[in-house]
């Protein structure tokens, strides 16, 4: 069986939808922790550089949530819908709040390997092959390196 | 070789160039189709695609506006570009969740906060 250490992407040419595919030495619980607790949530979920704040969070079935990256005194509001969360899969929707026209509907699937080890499967459907490439496309300007910087700053915290 | 490539670089310093390229690459598409999703007329997109051309990251067989446009091979690599950063920004992600589940105990608390998880 193919191992995903290191995340695997697909961009479908028929849909689209992007794929991504990455393991993680965790369980499904774990995972799912990760990905509905707030607190959790706002440390990995990024994007890159700056801060997220929180502020608003239901992650149940019919719940919604809403953050707020901050970086370098500018503000970007990201919201969406929980539309189903349950113990091996998340089904939700993503509005860039600069961007409302544009929804992604995202499904988290928990893929559990045993052993601890959990695949995630994330799946991202847009409504246009332009939005997709938007997507695909932005950052494109962003420096690598700065999600390093910040796994580090993590690091140290967890381990303190 | 300096030449082309600098056209290159300027086609593509063009939102709406790189637009039209993204596009191109999932499949030949005539002006008309091309132009349809933007606020913008057919002449607008037909100079654009002439920029594209004369820098050869597209080519039409005639000069018709319903004959289609196609995207040369080698461009394609830019799309695979954009693919990989993508997908370089998602491991940082998830590096940084590696790092999140790394510190989780097995007793559903976390040594960060005293905030209960929500329910599912």
């Amino acid at each position: 069986m193919t191992a995903f250490t290191s995340a695997a992407i697909e961009a479908d040419p028929k849909l689209p939808i992007i794929r991504i595919t990455r393991d993680f030495a965790a369980t499904p619980q774990q995972l799912l922790r990760a990905h509905t607790d707030p607190d959790l949530f706002a440390r990995w979920c990024g994007p890159d550089s700056g801060t997220v704040r929180i502020e608003h969070w239901d992650a149940r079935t019919g719940g919604s949530w809403r953050y707020t990256h901050v970086t370098d005194g500018d503000e970007y509001g990201f919201r969406g819908t929980f539309h189903d969360v349950r113990p091996d899969r998340i089904v939700q929707t993503f509005t860039f709040e600069g961007q409302p026209d544009g929804v992604a509907l995202e499904t988290l699937t928990f893929e559990d390997l045993g052993d601890g080890r959990t695949r995630l499967h994330a799946q991202s459907l847009v409504d246009s092959f332009e939005g997709r490439d938007m997507w695909l496309r932005s950052g494109m300007e962003t420096g690598v390196n700065e999600g390093y910087a910040k796994l580090d700053a993590l690091l140290s915290d967890v381990t303190a | 070789m300096t030449d082309s490539l600098s056209r290159v670089f300027a086609a593509l310093a063009d939102p709406t160039r790189r637009d039209l390229v993204a596009r191109l690459s999932l499949g030949d598409a005539t002006v008309g189709q091309l132009a349809a999703p933007y606020n913008v007329t057919v002449q607008a997109v037909s100079k654009h695609l002439k920029v594209l051309q004369d820098a050869g990251l597209v080519s039409r067989a005639g000069d018709s506006h319903r004959r289609p446009v196609h995207l040369e091979a080698d461009v394609l690599d830019l799309m695979t570009k954009w693919i990989e950063r993508y997908r370089r920004r998602a491991e940082e992600r998830y590096r940084r969740l590696d790092a999140v589940l790394a510190g989780m105990d097995d007793t559903n608390t976390d040594t960060d906060t005293d905030t209960e998880r929500p329910q599912p």
